[in-house]
C-alpha cells in the first residue's frame, strides 16, 4: 500500500497552509478592532441607502411637527380647529396652502396637526402587535405540539375575518376613539408577526448552530435570547416599518368611517372621509391628506429596506 | 470487550428508537431503529473510526453522547460514569468533558455573531474563565486551529468553509473537553482542505490529549486518523477491528465491499470491485436476520433466520457474521 507517501502528502500540504497563513497575516494592514453594535448596522444599513436616509429625515421632520404643534399650537398660522365658514372652500393659494375645508379651516395646518394622531397611532398599533405577536410566535414555534396548534388556530381565526372589519368588530365592543382605535389596529395584526415569528423560529431551532449552543451547556432561554430571537429580528422589524405605514392606513380607514378620531380633531384619514363629498368641487380637500398619508406609509417603507440591508451581515458594506 | 481502566467511553447495548408515524388519530405506532444494540469502547487518546452509509445510525451514536439526543435504552459510560441515567443536573456538568465537532460548517456558525463571540460563548456560558481573561483565550484558540486572532470581530460568511470548520474546532475546543465527536468533519470540504482539517484534527489530539470518536461514510478518510475503527450497517454494528486487521482482512462481507469501492490511484490498474445489489431494508421493519442478509453476496440459509452476533473471530477483532461461527 502507498501509504506512507500520502501521509507525507498532508503534512506538507498542512505545513504549505500555515505559510501561508502567515503570509496573509502579514500582508493585511491594519486589522479592525472595534465592534459594532445592533443599532450601528441599522444606522449604515440606512445611511448607505440614499432613499432610506431621505425617508428618516422626512419621518425625523414629521415627528418635530407633530410635537413641536402639540408644545406650541401657537406656532401655526392659524388654529387648524377654529371654523370661519366666510372663507369656506378656498382654494390653494399664498395664504392657505393647500387650501381650506368646508368649515374654513386651513388644511395645512390641519395636515401639520393631523401628524400627531397619525405617527402615535402608527407606532403604538405595532408596539402591541409586535410585543404580543413576538412572544405568541416564539413560544408557538418552539414549544410545538398542543401549544402551537391552539396558539395557530386562533391566529387563523382572526386571520381569517378582514382585518378592517375586525378593527371594525372590535371598535363597536369597545366605543369610539383614538386610542381604542390604536388597540383595535394593534390587536388586528398580530397574526401576522405571530406567523413570521413561528415559521422563522421553526427553521431556526433545527439548526446545528442552535444544536451547538446546546451543546456547549446553554439553557433553553439562552438559546432563544441569543441564538433563535437575534435571527428572527431582522424580518420582524422590517415588517415592522411596514406596519407603521399598515397601522397608520388602517387609522385613516378607520377614521374615514367615522369611527376614529372625533371632530373637530385633525387626522388624515377623517379629512379624506370629509373630503369625499367635494370631490369634485374641491380636490384639494382629499389631495393633500392623501398625499401626507403617502409620503408617510412610503418613508416608513423605504426605511424599512434600509434596515434590512443593514442587518444582514451579507449585504453589509464596509 | 476488555475492561481495562485506559477505556474512556465505553458503549453498551445503546438502542435509540424513534416513532415514525406521528398521525395523532391512530394508536398504532411504527418505530424506527436508528441504533438497535450497538457496543464498543473507545480508549484513552486513541480514535474510534465509525464508518458506515447514510442512515445507518452513526450520526445518532454521536448525537447521543452530546446529550442532543436522548438513548432509548443501554449506557453510555464516561470515565466510569453511566451518563443515560444521570440526573440532567449532573448531566449538564459532562456537556464539557464531550463536544461535537459539526458536519455542515456552513450551518453550524449562527450567522449573526462574529467569530470571537461564537469561540467565547462557551467560556462565558460555563464560566469558565473571568471576563477580563476571555478575549485572551478567544485569540490563543484561534492562533491554536491556525487562524489569526484579528479575525475574531468577522462575521461566518466572510470565511471559507475550511476556515468555517476551524472556527468549529476552535469553539469545541474552548470547553477543554476529554473527548471530541467529530461527526463527518470533513465530508463537507474540498478534498484539498479535508487534509489540512485532519492534520489540525490530529494535531490537537496530541497537543490537548483528546479522545476522538471520528464518524464518517468511507473508509478512505477513516483510515488516516483511526485507531479502531467499527463498520455500521442499519443501526447494527457488524465489525470492529484495529485499522491494520480490518483493512487488510476485512472478514465482514460487507466491510470488503466498503473497501473495494474506495477509489485507488491507478486507473489503468483493475481490482475487483464488488458491486452490492438492491437497497437498504427500510429500518422501520428490518430483516429479522441478519441484517445485510438482503444485499450479500455470501448469503447462507442461516442469514435469513438468525441474527449473527458480534463476536471476537481474531484477537480484538470482531464481526457479526455467521460465516465464521
Amino acid at each position: 500500500m502507498a501509504k506512507k507517501p500520502i501521509s507525507q502528502n498532508l503534512k506538507l500540504a498542512s505545513i504549505d497552509i500555515s505559510l501561508m497563513d502567515d503570509q496573509a497575516v502579514a500582508l493585511l494592514e491594519a486589522p479592525q478592532d472595534k465592534p459594532e453594535s445592533m443599532w450601528r448596522d441599522i444606522w449604515e444599513g440606512i445611511y448607505s441607502n440614499k432613499t432610506s436616509l431621505i425617508s428618516l429625515a422626512f419621518i425625523v421632520l414629521l415627528g418635530l411637527v407633530a410635537i413641536g404643534t402639540k408644545i406650541a399650537p401657537g406656532v401655526l398660522p392659524y388654529d387648524p380647529f377654529q371654523q370661519n365658514l366666510s372663507i369656506a372652500l378656498q382654494a390653494p393659494s399664498l395664504a392657505h396652502w393647500c387650501g381650506t375645508d368646508q368649515q374654513g379651516r386651513d388644511i395645512f395646518c390641519r395636515i401639520l396637526v393631523g401628524a400627531q394622531i397619525s405617527l402615535t397611532v402608527g407606532f403604538s398599533a405595532v408596539a402591541i402587535s409586535l410585543v404580543i405577536g413576538v412572544i405568541l410566535g416564539a413560544v408557538s414555534g418552539y414549544r410545538g405540539g398542543a401549544t402551537d396548534t391552539i396558539i395557530m388556530r386562533v391566529m387563523d381565526m382572526m386571520l381569517a375575518i378582514p382585518s378592517i372589519l375586525l378593527a371594525i368588530a372590535i371598535m363597536a365592543a369597545l366605543g369610539k376613539g383614538v386610542e381604542k382605535a390604536v388597540i383595535a389596529i394593534g390587536l388586528v395584526s398580530i397574526p401576522e408577526y405571530a406567523r413570521i415569528v413561528r415559521s422563522e423560529v421553526l427553521a431556526i431551532k433545527e439548526s446545528d448552530y442552535v444544536a451547538a449552543a446546546r451543546v456547549i451547556g446553554n439553557s433553553t432561554p439562552a438559546i432563544i435570547m441569543r441564538h433563535i430571537l437575534p435571527n428572527v429580528l431582522p424580518s420582524i422589524i422590517v415588517r415592522a416599518t411596514l406596519g407603521i405605514s399598515m397601522a397608520i392606513l388602517d387609522a385613516a380607514a378607520l377614521g374615514f368611517l367615522g369611527l376614529g378620531v372625533q371632530p373637530p380633531l385633525a387626522e388624515w384619514g377623517d379629512m379624506l372621509g370629509r373630503g369625499r363629498s367635494e370631490i369634485f368641487r374641491a380636490p384639494w380637500l382629499m389631495l393633500y391628506p392623501g398625499l401626507a398619508i403617502m409620503l408617510t406609509v412610503l418613508a416608513f417603507n423605504l426605511i424599512g429596506n434600509g434596515i434590512r440591508d443593514g442587518l444582514d451581515p451579507k449585504t453589509r458594506k464596509r | 470487550m476488555t475492561g481495562t481502566d485506559d477505556i474512556l467511553v465505553d458503549i453498551e447495548q445503546l438502542t435509540k428508537r424513534f416513532t415514525a408515524d406521528s398521525s395523532r388519530f391512530s394508536s398504532r405506532h411504527e418505530y424506527v431503529y436508528a441504533v438497535s444494540g450497538v457496543s464498543f469502547s473507545i480508549k484513552r487518546g486513541q480514535t474510534f473510526g465509525l464508518v458506515g452509509e447514510s442512515g445507518c445510525g452513526k450520526t445518532t451514536i454521536g448525537k447521543m453522547l452530546v446529550n442532543l439526543v436522548r438513548p432509548t435504552s443501554g449506557k453510555i459510560i464516561f470515565d466510569g460514569k453511566d451518563l443515560v441515567t444521570m440526573k440532567p443536573g449532573e448531566r449538564k456538568n459532562y456537556c464539557r468533558d464531550i463536544q461535537l465537532i459539526f458536519q455542515d460548517p456552513y450551518a453550524s456558525l449562527n450567522p449573526r455573531m462574529r467569530i470571537g463571540d461564537i469561540i467565547a460563548e462557551p467560556i462565558k456560558t460555563n464560566r469558565l474563565l473571568p471576563k477580563k481573561q476571555v478575549e485572551e483565550r478567544v485569540k490563543e484558540l484561534l492562533e491554536c486551529v491556525g487562524l489569526a486572532s484579528f479575525m475574531r470581530n468577522r462575521y461566518p460568511h466572510e470565511f471559507s468553509g475550511g476556515q468555517r470548520q476551524r472556527i468549529g474546532i476552535a469553539r469545541a475546543l474552548a470547553l477543554q473537553p476529554r473527548f471530541i465527536v467529530c461527526d463527518e468533519p470533513v465530508s463537507a470540504l474540498d478534498v484539498s482542505i479535508q487534509a489540512q482539517v485532519l492534520n489540525l484534527l490530529d494535531d490537537l489530539k496530541e497537543e490537548f490529549k483528546l479522545t476522538y470518536l471520528f464518524i464518517a461514510h468511507g473508509l478512505n478518510v477513516v483510515k488516516h486518523v483511526s485507531d479502531q475503527v467499527g463498520v455500521m450497517y442499519l443501526g447494527k454494528m457488524l465489525e470492529i477491528a484495529p485499522k491494520q486487521a480490518l483493512y487488510n482482512e476485512p472478514l465482514s462481507p460487507y466491510t470488503q465491499a466498503l473497501l473495494s469501492a474506495i477509489p485507488t490511484v491507478e486507473p489503468e490498474k483493475k481490482h475487483q470491485r464488488i458491486i452490492l445489489e438492491g437497497d437498504v431494508p427500510s429500518p422501520i421493519n428490518p430483516p429479522s436476520g441478519c441484517r445485510f442478509a438482503s444485499r450479500c453476496f455470501d448469503k447462507m440459509p442461516i442469514c435469513d433466520e438468525v441474527e449473527p452476533e458480534l463476536r471476537q473471530i481474531r484477537p480484538n477483532h470482531y464481526c457479526a457474521c455467521h460465516l465464521y461461527a
